[in-house]
């Protein structure tokens, strides 16, 4: 490690943070591991960026990032807007790793809102940023509260929540951050992603790891591990499903953004995954 | 007052008690709210607890829903599998679940009891979500039974609870806390803040799903009229201590403390 100590620029610490931090944050992972989808509180510290910026992600990342690594990091899918390329620059100075677009050449990646399309590997890890953990807090205000509510499984309130979409909007309405049950026994919210990538966090063979900076938390779901989405037996979740498919590389099995493209109302989609969406085309212009 | 004087008027005195409470105290620092406050409850029966304001009847009340942990005393509880089982002595998911099946607490103020925010249907069907039903029309179907049992019109299911008058929202509490058909319901001043009328319609409403369920019921109230509608027996409390008991009509019509006398007799007539 000293090597790549001396690597990192500008006078930091590999990967930014001091090593006390990061056997600190080590040891809530571990924990997080442990029990998965319980939420483990850890010193959060102050990082360059502000809160709301992917703060808890930046810290579990550089706690768990070595000399050897490939960071890939995308905020809302896309690896070149303005969070996701600049928590990429900053590990690039600061920890001098490499860094790709691809995922399948990363071995760790940090994520705003999106699980990539490519399915991950048991070699990799995700990395969320996590703005609000706790998925009673719009129930209960009262943290203490939420915490025994957690402690004896009493999800019953969350419940309470679906039914009234359906009742209202015939339909749960949540569609994004739909909170999910971690191997039968926490109740988690999986960060802002939209509803659509939740299947993919059932049994995927990555390590998950969770980071809320702000509100000083860390959670995790450990590889093959069952990860169901809430629901009625009579109104099962589903996710949503678009009748076009992706203007530039045709996929229709991908998450799209609607993209509006002039002021006269035309608009297209596109995937949301932009190394997706890239090496489809890729593949293509080969053919 | 003793005990054995209850079970004598108890009509099923072979029966064991649904609800026993033995040497309950809870004090506030210097202040007595309860001293040494002893009584059973059968099945199917409704115990009125009467006595002017700060004599204990609340403290009593939330003490039995194990929401006070009292100074000293037990509360026993006969379980559905005919197990007796001490309150405090629970383990709290047990004590939880009993609360919420069992159980039931309605509050003198519906505001206490009710979730404001969501639909009167979510509001009956909170305690079949929260104990495990996960079909959502089934629960509708239950919550639809229920409103229409208390008299609330089906098609207001999806209407919060705040659009409601103070008359239905007190009924919707009573339906949100029979839905599991609990065997013991802690009723504190149900009919307070109503007026005569809509209190008359809960008042029969309350016997009816009394004798129905064969509920068992303590009703705490300061209301003399209420307490002989309601209740098969009577506890009258005064400063902490039950100073007398017994049937409802006994100690109404012949009081024998003269607390209890001073409190019939200060009724208008």
């Amino acid at each position: 490690m000293s090597a790549a100590v001396e690597q990192a620029a500008g006078g930091y610490n590999f990967a930014y943070l001091d090593e006390q931090t990061k056997r600190m944050i080590r040891r809530a992972i571990l924990k997080a591991v442990a029990i998965p989808g319980y939420q483990v509180p850890f010193a959060s510290r102050e990082m360059p960026l502000p809160f709301g910026w992917g703060t808890g992600g930046i810290q579990v990342t550089a706690s768990i990032i070595g000399p050897a690594d490939t960071l890939k990091v995308i905020d809302q899918g896309a690896d070149d807007t303005t969070n996701a390329v600049s928590i990429r620059q900053f590990f690039a100075k600061t920890a001098g790793v490499a860094t790709t677009d691809r995922t399948s050449d990363a071995t760790i990646v940090q994520t705003r809102h999106r699980i990539p399309e490519t399915p991950l590997r048991e070699d990799q890890i995700i990395v969320y940023q996590v703005p609000i953990p706790e998925p009673l807090r719009w129930l209960e205000p009262r943290e203490a509260e939420t915490r025994r509510m957690h402690a004896l499984a009493d999800y019953g309130p969350m419940y309470v929540r679906l039914y009234e979409d359906i009742a209202h909007f015939g339909r749960v309405t949540t569609a994004y951050d739909y909170p999910v049950m971690v191997n039968g026994r926490y109740l988690m919210r999986p960060s802002p992603i939209p509803k659509f990538d939740n299947p993919k966090m059932d049994m995927n063979p990555a390590l998950q790891l969770f980071g809320a900076g702000r509100e000083k938390r860390i959670y995790a779901v450990p590889p093959y591990t069952p990860v169901k989405s809430l629901d009625f037996t009579d109104h099962p979740f589903t996710v949503e499903r678009w009748d076009k498919s992706c203007a530039i590389c045709g996929a229709d099995d991908s998450f799209l953004d609607e993209v509006i493209t002039d002021d006269r109302g035309n608009r297209i989609f596109v995937c949301s995954d932009t190394d997706h969406c890239r090496s489809r085309s890729a593949a293509k212009a080969a053919e | 007052m003793s005990e054995l004087s209850l079970s004598d008027v108890s009509a099923s005195q072979h029966e064991p008690p649904l609800l026993r409470v033995t040497g309950l105290s809870k004090s506030f620092g210097a202040v007595v709210a309860c001293r040494n406050v002893s009584f059973a409850l059968w099945p199917g029966e409704v115990l009125g607890v009467v006595g002017e304001s700060g004599s204990g009847k609340t403290t009593l009340l939330n003490c039995v829903a194990a929401r006070l942990q009292p100074d000293a005393g037990r509360i026993e509880f006969q379980l559905r599998d005919g197990r007796v089982a001490e309150l405090f002595e629970m383990s709290e998911p047990a004590r939880r679940m009993l609360m919420r099946t069992d159980w039931g607490v309605v509050h003198q103020n519906p505001r206490d009891g009710l979730r404001l925010g969501v639909s009167a249907g979510a509001n009956v069907g909170e305690r079949l979500m929260a104990v495990g039903a996960r079909h959502y029309g089934e629960i509708r179907g239950a919550a639809s039974d229920w409103l229409r049992k208390v008299e609330i019109e089906v098609a207001r299911i999806d209407d919060p609870p705040s659009t409601f008058s103070g008359g239905m929202q007190q009924r919707l509490q009573i339906a949100r806390n029979l839905v599991s058909r609990p065997r013991l319901v802690l009723m504190d001043e149900p009919t307070g803040g109503l007026d005569v009328s809509v209190q008359a319609r809960l008042l029969d409403l309350l016997r009816g799903l009394c004798d129905e369920l064969r509920l068992a019921a303590i009703v705490v109230t300061h209301d003399l009229g209420v307490a002989r509608l309601l209740a098969h027996r009577l506890m009258v409390m005064r400063g902490g201590e039950i100073v007398e008991s017994g049937l409802t009509d006994q100690v109404l019509d012949d009081p024998q403390h003269p607390y209890s006398q001073l409190l019939v007799s200060s009724i208008l007539q």
